[in-house]
This record gives C-alpha cells, structure tokens and sequence, in this order.
C-alpha cells in the first residue's frame, strides 16, 4: 500500500518544552488512521504540523511521496490536506450550500462572472447537492439554514465541506467531542464513506470505542512521539490506553502494525 | 446511512433552481418590515386627510434620504457583528470639508476632498478595528468624540452657506405625476440596489455575512477576515461621503453642529428593517424599509396632530419590538 502522507523526525520546541521529539508519521491510502494520546502528548502540535499551522524546527513532511514545506495552513490547503475542527466549523445563518462553497464560491462564466462579479448559485446548489448524497446526508433541502440543522448534521456539512475540497487527505480533530451517541454514529458512518469515496482519513480522537470502530490502524503518541502504531484487531483497548498512558511498554503489544 | 438512494434522488433536485423568488422572499427578514410599513402608512391614510398625498409622499422620501444612506453604510458594518457610532460625525466632517473648500475654491474637488476624508476616517475605524482587533463600539465612541470636536475647530463653530448647484442638486429633480422625485432619492434608492447586489450575489456578500454569523468558521474555510472587515468599512465610508452630498442638498448649509443623532438614527433604521445586531442576518433592503418606516411614523404622526414626543415613544416601541423579534428567531432556530 502505497503512503500518502509521511513524516520523519519532526521536532519542535516552546522554549524549554518539548512538543513534538523526533516524531514519525504513515498515513496509507485509503486507510483511516486513528491518532490517540493523553493530554499533553503533542497530537494537536504533530497536526498543526502537518496541516502547515506549525512549522517543526527539524525533520521532514512528504506528501505523495514528495517532500513539501508548508509555510502557513493556506499551503497545506493547497495541497489537498483540509481538516474539520471538533467546534462546529459551519456558519448558523448561511445556508448548506454557502456553507460547503465558502471561501470558495462560484462565480458565473463570462461577462456577468467577471465584470459584475455574480455568483453562479444553481451550479453551487446542484454541486453541493451532489456531494451530500454522496456522502449519504439526508437534509430536507440544500437550501435549509445550517442552524436549522441537527448538531450530528451540521458536523455532517463541515465534513461534507472539506470532503469536498481534499484532494490528498483528510484530517478530522475531535470531530465527534461535541455530539450525542447516535450523531456520533452518523458521523463515525461518514467518515467511513469518506475513505470509501478514495481519501485517507486522520481521526483525532479520544473517544477509544470510537477509535476501534473505524480505526484501520491507530497511532498511539506519548510524549511528543510516535512510541506505536497499532492494529485495532490485534490489540485491545486496554491495552492500547496502557500504552498511551505509558503504564504498558510498547514492546510488550502484540499487533505491531 | 445507507439506502437512502430515494432520498438522494431527492436532493439531487433541491439542487435545481425552482421556486426561488416567493420563498427567497419571505424567508428573507424583508417581509415583516414591509407589512409593518404597509400598515402604517394604511392607518395614517385613514386616520388622517393629509397623509396620502403626492407632495407628502415625495416629502416622506426626500426626508428619509440622510438618515437612509447612512444606514445602508451602517447596514454593512452591523452584518459584521460591528457597530459604527460614528457614521453621523464622519459624515459632518466631510460636510464642513466640502463647504469650506467650495466657498473658495471648485465645488468638484470639494466633494472629492470630502470622499477622501470619508475614507480616511472610515479606513482608521476599519484598521484598528480589523487589524488590531479592537471593539468598534469603543474605537467608533472614540472616533465619534474626536470628531465632533474636529468639526467644530476646523470651522471655528462656523456654519458654511452652500451656493453649488453640483453640492445642492441632490435636492433637485423630476417631478413625476405630481410626485417630486429627487435626484437624492434616486442615488438612495439605486445604493440600496447596488449594496443588495454585492451583498446577495456576490461572494464578497456571502463572506461579509460568513465573518458576522461565526467568524471562527469564516476564518477556518481560509476567509480573509481582517480583509472583509476593512473592505466593510471603507466601502460603508464611500456611503457616507453620499449621504454628505445628500445632507447638502438638503439644507444648503455645512453645520459642524449638525446631525448629533443621525448615528443613533441610522441604527434605529437598521434594526426596523430586521438587521440583527449580532450580526450575519438582515440586510440593506429592510433598512431602506426601516429608515422609510421611521419617517413614516413621525410624520403620520404629526399629520395626524400628536405630540412629537410620542414619535420618539413609537420609534423606540419598534426598536425593541425589532430586537425582540430578532432574538426570538435566533434562540428559536439555534437550539
């Protein structure tokens, strides 16, 4: 299988603090990895990391097998990686479609396009109205206002959203911190039709009953590094949190991955 | 999550452009607005002799026109989540600027010079409100402050008498089927159409809209923000350079003391016409509205022969009736 996205030795320092050392990172294609770790561990800097929202002293980032140097998220963006926020990332009073073309909205061909600057709404609703049933999202309309939405479908439109506009990866922090049971449901089924659709997946996640539901492989950080990298079929839930919290060395797991 | 092909099949079609215009309309905060003006102007036709006529009606608009600009520019900052208490004091600026300019000098350059103080001061309001991300109630007391001071040592508490016709035409115009429609009215009415345009088809609307409902969110999808906010107020400032050539023609004097309220005026009459002053809802179409239902008010009632004072009784029931009315739909529809 090939790697989507890799990163080798990747380091940073706050001062005297240590948020990141010497970290690795494998994201296959067409796999959705989990990355668990206690607070503190340095997810959140390995994926600022890796979304251009932090730049690492040392180490290397190749997407595609190519090297890249993202200098601000802008250029992460640019290259295919989108990530959804565990806040709701959808603006209330816009409608779905708004929602999904934001900050990248359509305009018309031609004179209308260019000159009056309009925007193309028909080809923005029919295009956002593909990609919800795509995804499998059921809404009354495409046009209904996100706040008149469940909070299971609003997370659905942010994930609709940078589903839509990822061509390499796709990162998801906390997606499910803020939703009920049967939201989180939904919301775990979309994820798996996103891998489904062709797009690695990254799942930051603390929710561990989660994590072994859609998890193909789970990277467990501690400390500022990658200390394993699991298969959730061969390691128990126990154990992988034993790992995490550094109460069971990772030599002692079995399902090395 | 699976099976839902009849579903999709039905979302598919919510994609095609049907249906739009009636739906768009009353889901839009324009239609309560509306029946709030069709009522009042009702009542004041029936209630009194002197209302439904074409020389009061033409009165009604030419009235509503400073306030009216005003609040269009005050439109676009209030769907930002901001606040300009200021608006009145920079359009005055301007004013004194123009006339005291065009009492010795061209009247054309004048009006430039007084679109160049617009945007100065409505690009220092925007800077320190966008890049330094202060609170534009507080930049916007203090601008106003500064400014009625400024006013009043560049004239020397003087008023200047306007002789142009370039600065007073906007009180002239075509008289059509006895309805004497300004040139004043016109330029409202056509900002108006103009902002609506930006604001509803175009993506610099959808941004300005996206930054006033969840900024955060705005920000995350890769919006400029600190961008659309300036862009806001300096295009707002480009408004109020209007409503200073609107308020010339209006009394052919340029007073340092004048239009001590038209901020609060102007907020009155974005909020009648259904702007929410959280932000992200309403826009510049319910404010002409809001502005119209204003002048509409104060002068069906003195048609009708009551106390001036209690046209600031009703205009200030209609604010929090506004406000009520806004918040209801925002904690009904965020649950």
């Amino acid at each position: 299988m090939t790697t989507v996205l890799q990163a080798r030795g990747l380091t940073k320092h706050y001062g005297h603090v240590v948020a990141m050392d010497n970290t690795d990172f494998d994201l296959r294609a067409g796999e959705i990895l989990a990355v668990i770790g206690d607070n503190g561990a340095g997810k959140s800097t390995l994926i600022k990391a890796l979304t251009g929202a932090v730049i690492p002293d040392s180490g290397t980032i190749s997407l595609k097998g190519e090297e890249v140097h993202f200098r601000d998220a802008l250029d992460a963006r640019k290259a295919g990686i989108e990530t959804v926020y565990q806040e709701l990332g959808v603006a209330p009073a816009l409608d779905i479609t708004q929602n999904l073309y934001l900050g990248r909205e359509q305009r018309r061909k031609g004179f209308l396009g260019t000159v009056f600057r309009k925007l193309d709404k028909p080809a923005m609703r029919r295009g956002s109205a593909r990609q919800m049933a795509d995804l499998g999202i059921r809404v009354q309309s495409i046009r209904q206002k996100v706040e008149t939405l469940s909070g299971g479908q609003r997370q659905a439109v942010a994930v609709a959203r940078v589903a839509a506009w990822a061509t390499s990866v796709v990162i998801m922090d906390e997606p499910t911190a803020a939703l009920g049971v049967r939201e989180t449901n939904q919301v775990l089924g979309l994820i798996e039709r996103v891998r489904e659709n062709g797009l690695p997946v990254v799942l930051i996640s603390h929710n561990m009953p989660n994590v072994f539901q859609v998890a193909d492989r789970i990277h467990i950080h501690r400390l500022g590094r990658r200390i394993a990298l699991v298969d959730p079929n061969s390691t128990t839930m126990e154990e992988a949190v034993a790992v995490m919290t550094g109460a069971k060395s990772p030599e002692s797991l079995g399902g090395r991955a | 999550m699976t099976d839902t092909k009849p579903a999709d099949a039905a979302l598919l079609e919510q994609g095609e452009d049907r249906g739009g215009p009636v739906r768009a309309f009353v889901s839009s905060q324009v239609a309560g607005p509306l029946a709030a003006l069709v009522l009042a102007v009702l009542v004041f036709s029936l209630t009194t002799s002197t209302f439904l006529n074409a020389g009061n009606l033409s009165l009604i608009a030419t009235q509503s026109v400073v306030v009216g600009t005003l609040a269009l520019g005050q439109t676009l900052i209030i769907l930002t989540a901001g606040i300009d208490l200021a608006n009145g004091a920079i359009m005055v600026m301007a004013a004194v600027v123009i006339g005291k300019l065009a009492t010795d000098g061209n009247a054309l350059w004048a009006l430039v010079a007084g679109l160049v103080v617009c945007l100065v001061l409505g690009g220092l309001n925007g800077v320190l409100i966008s890049r330094f991300s202060l609170p534009p109630f507080i930049v916007t007391l203090g601008v106003l402050s500064v400014l009625t001071a400024a006013a009043r040592l560049y004239t020397d508490s003087q008023s200047y008498p306007i002789s142009s016709d370039l600065l007073t035409i906007l009180n002239d115009g075509p008289s059509i089927g006895g309805v004497d429609i300004t040139y004043g009215v016109m330029l409202w009415i056509g900002l108006t159409a103009v902002l609506g345009y930006a604001l509803t088809q175009t993506a610099w609307g959808v941004r300005v809209y996206a930054v006033g409902d969840n900024r955060a969110a705005a920000a995350l999808t890769g919006i400029k923000v600190k961008r659309v906010l300036l862009s806001v107020y300096l295009t707002a400032a480009v408004v109020y350079a209007f409503a200073a050539w609107q308020a010339l023609g209006r009394t052919p004097t340029a007073d340092p003391s004048g239009y001590g309220t038209a901020n609060l005026d102007s907020i009155t009459a974005v909020v009648i016409g259904g702007t929410s002053l959280f932000g992200g809802r309403g826009g510049v179409v319910g404010t002409f509205i809001g502005a119209l239902i204003v002048t509409v008010l104060a002068n069906g009632l003195t048609q009708a022969g009551i106390d001036s004072l209690y046209q600031q009784v009703a205009t200030g029931v209609l604010v929090v009736i506004a406000v009520a009315v806004d918040h209801f739909v925002r904690t009904r529809q965020t649950r």
